[in-house]
């Protein structure tokens, strides 16, 4: 951290833009007009450098920020069921919760559900209402088809609709099924993220833990953490050493073993992936080779679990350690050491009070990189990785992909995202701003 | 202002290449893989040269979720694609597919009941059946109670990662019969049963992802047994000279549909390919290639007898297997996956 200090401190003066110097200066002599110009220059120095970065700015926007928060959007967006059923949405406003909510509540439900069911709408409403509470899409669909075949469901009054619903399901009948849609009508909800961190609201509106048999969030998000972290230790008790060889070498050498390191990189993640199944299986290169020598009797499980995960990300994820460590190892001269030497330091200590500090930049930058990669990793874990082993942008493509259910994957990546940016913040707070360093 | 506001979703829409495909050849989108390629000496060939409609495919994985962005994106560049019966569903409640005029593709009585869907027209019939290696095992499994027999079978066995079949087979293997399986998992009580059940090989029981991973979990001797789709199976058998064998009882069957993307500027075109394909006379020949059941009724006399028994829509195969239930699983998959996610990370 010394060292640190006298390398960025330099005079006030230097951290001034030029500019703002120089306009202080000539203020003094020839008055308001070479100000002015001043300013001009500055503003058009300030133009052209905004236009030089705006293509990169827009790009970014469109790439990165708008999709980020489309994301943000859709972990809270819940106007599908207002839109599809709007009588009832509006109706249930005026029910306060206790009982049943009023007769011309079931009357606009018969209503939007006749119009909705004409306008093949239903099922999304029935899809989102479905998340809340299981069994909503079968209530919905038959109770539409029901009140169908009974025809005329505007000859009855609103008595006669509300017990014709509940006959045809006395689910109508439960308090906590007008809940859910109360819960759903929108325009937003803190639904999806709520269940990403495994709670839900009762039907009386209060935020309770979800049922032990399907609160899983909590663990995959600590699971991801879990495996990001493991990785990230690993990658650096690995590289660290392997750096420090890369930079002390002799040139051919190092280049040698450099382009050993680069050339796992710039193979297909797929291909180094499927080629860690081969090698560790039961019947593996590995366990084949562990046989032979007599040292196991069977076959040990090294995939499939949580071993495989390891040693295939581990793999992957190595290069991108052993780099931003190599390269402000380079820029260590070996002169430091030789000074802590000769001033009476054992090896070990000259190693830990001089080298080590002046190669954290290069840790912190490979440290964040990897466990920031390894915490959105898929495809490797759903591959070697068994059922139990799967992080959480599993689920997010499970809920992009599979189930269409948009929200809850966005509020997961919310949760990611949120986590991910509080633990940046920690690890600011602890490494500070310059202690991390890309090249 | 004024003129920023014009410019800018012009631009926006050159930027994000929306706007009416114009132009654009009949695109077809299937499964890739063997499938495709016989689909392509079946179907897709013999289509452009008698019909003489030009026509691409291209392949994808799946995933409702892609078809969504395709359409609600407005740069639509698939026409037909075949999807699994739950993207059928699913798309088809989202609004994502045109609606199919049967009477411009042969009618809706020259297929098979299950293929008939408002959203699409049945492509093929396949089974998950229980598979193991004939070479291993000689006395092989011939149910699922046999794939819970650690004692007779020791060793690995596979399922599906994730709820859907998995828990189905458990019940099975519990002594449900096929045609009450359903109707035992809408309970609570079923879905308990099946998680107990599973408790019980736990330890011996590993997940696949892809529907290639059974054949190789199979050859390579990672597992015992797995469940698998019968086409890879006797892919496996035909392509690598593999002994590999299938029991058929309490298999499960499920259809992949054609269906048309909404919007499609080549909705003609579309029908006149899906018309062309459910001819009984092109359908007949696909079993040549791949042995996945066909859906036209009057395909089913002309296909070569002795590749018969090996496809799914054989009379004696489909008396022992049971359909997957699209309503039930679009009603509780999300909430079993969470389940199925709890019960594995215990």
């Amino acid at each position: 951290m010394t060292v640190d200090l006298t390398l960025h401190t330099g005079s006030p003066l230097e951290r001034q833009s030029p500019g703002a110097a120089l306009s202080r200066g000539a203020m003094g002599e020839s008055g308001p007009s070479l100000m002015r110009r001043l300013v001009r220059t500055e503003r058009h120095r300030k133009i052209t450098a905004l236009l030089l970065i705006a293509p990169l700015a827009t790009f970014l926007l469109f790439t990165f920020l708008l999709p980020i928060a489309g994301m943000l959007w859709r972990s809270v967006d819940d106007r599908d069921v207002a839109r599809i059923m709007p009588q009832t949405t509006a109706a249930i406003g005026s029910w306060d919760g206790r009982g049943l909510p009023g007769e011309h509540t079931f009357a606009a439900l018969a209503a939007d559900l006749a119009t909705a069911s004409q306008a093949r709408t239903l099922d999304l409403a029935a899809k989102r209402l479905n998340y809340d509470v299981n069994g909503f899409r079968t209530l919905l669909a038959t109770t539409a088809r029901k009140l169908a075949q009974l025809g005329a469901t505007a000859g009855l009054n609103e008595a006669d609709l509300k017990e014709t619903l509940i006959r045809i399901n006395p689910r109508w009948g439960e308090p906590n099924t007008w809940a859910a849609i109360r819960r759903a009508s929108g325009p937003v909800t803190a639904f999806y993220l709520l269940s990403a961190i495994d709670l839900k609201r009762d039907a009386s509106n209060r935020i309770i833990a979800a049922p032990k048999t399907v609160a899983i969030y909590r663990e995959v998000l600590a699971r991801t953490f879990t495996i990001s972290l493991v990785v990230t230790l690993a990658c650096l008790t690995l590289g660290f050493p392997l750096a420090y060889l890369l930079a002390t070498a002799r040139p051919n050498v190092a280049n040698l073993l450099m382009i050993l390191v680069l050339l796992p990189f710039w193979t297909s993640l797929l291909v180094r992936t499927m080629a860690w199944i081969v090698l560790l299986q039961n019947q593996g290169v590995v366990n084949g080779a562990l046989l032979d020598l007599g040292l196991i009797d069977h076959p040990v499980r090294l995939i499939f679990n949580r071993f495989g995960v390891y040693v295939a990300m581990i793999h992957v994820l190595l290069p991108f350690m052993i780099l931003p460590i190599y390269s402000v190892m380079q820029t260590i001269s070996p002169a430091y050491m030789r000074a802590g030497l000769s001033l009476g330091a054992p090896p070990r200590v000259a190693f830990a009070r001089v080298y080590l500090p002046l190669t954290m930049p290069g840790v912190g930058a490979g440290c964040l990189l990897v466990f920031i990669l390894a915490l959105g990793y898929y495809i490797t874990p759903a591959l070697v990785g068994g059922a139990a082993d799967q992080m959480i942008s599993y689920f997010i493509a499970f809920y992009t992909t599979d189930t269409v259910n948009w929200g809850m994957a966005s509020a997961l990546g919310a949760v990611l995202l949120t986590s991910t940016l509080l633990l940046y913040g920690v690890y600011q707070r602890l490494v500070g701003a310059d202690g991390m360093r890309l090249g | 202002m004024k003129s920023s506001s014009t410019i800018l979703p012009a631009v926006l829409a050159a930027v994000l290449g929306a706007g009416p495909a114009v132009g654009r050849d009949l695109t077809v989108v299937s499964w890739g893989g063997s499938y495709q390629d016989a689909q392509k000496e079946v179907y897709f060939r013999p289509f452009a040269q008698t019909v003489g409609i030009p026509m691409n495919d291209e392949a994808w994985d799946g995933g409702v979720g892609v078809l969504r962005a395709k359409v609600e994106g407005g740069a639509l560049n698939w026409d037909v694609v075949e999807v699994e019966s739950e993207e059928l569903a699913l798309g088809c409640e989202e609004g994502l597919y045109e609606k199919i005029d049967y009477t411009k593709i042969g009618g809706a009585a020259s297929y098979i009941p299950e293929a008939v869907n408002d959203c699409g027209v049945g492509a093929i019939v396949y089974d998950f059946v229980l598979a193991y290696d004939g070479d291993k095992l000689k006395d092989g499994p011939q149910s699922w109670a046999d794939f819970w027999d650690l004692k007779k079978f020791p060793g690995l066995r596979a399922l599906r990662q994730g709820p859907k079949t998995t828990l189905e087979i458990a019940l099975m293997a519990d002594g449900v019969a096929p045609k009450d399986v359903y109707a035992v998992l809408a309970t609570d009580n079923g879905v308990d049963r099946a998680f107990a059940k599973l408790k019980a090989i736990r330890g011996s029981l590993i997940f696949w992802k892809a529907g290639a991973q059974p054949p190789q979990l199979l050859a390579s001797g990672e597992v015992v047994m797995t469940s698998a789709y019968n086409g890879r199976i006797t892919a496996a058998n035909d392509r690598d000279h593999k002994n590999f064998q299938m029991s058929w009882n309490g298999a499960l069957f499920t259809l992949d549909s054609w269906v048309i993307l909404k919007g499609s500027p080549n909705m003609d075109a579309a029908l006149k390919f899906l018309e062309f394909v459910g001819r009984p006379e092109r359908q007949r020949l696909l079993p040549n290639y791949i042995a996945y059941g066909v859906t036209s009724k009057a395909a089913m006399p002309l296909i070569d007898p002795k590749l018969v028994a090996r496809l799914p829509t054989a009379p004696e195969n489909m008396a022992r297997a049971v359909q997957i239930s699209d309503a039930f699983w679009a009603e509780n998959l999300d909430r079993l996956t969470e389940r199925f996610n709890a019960w594995i990370a215990e």
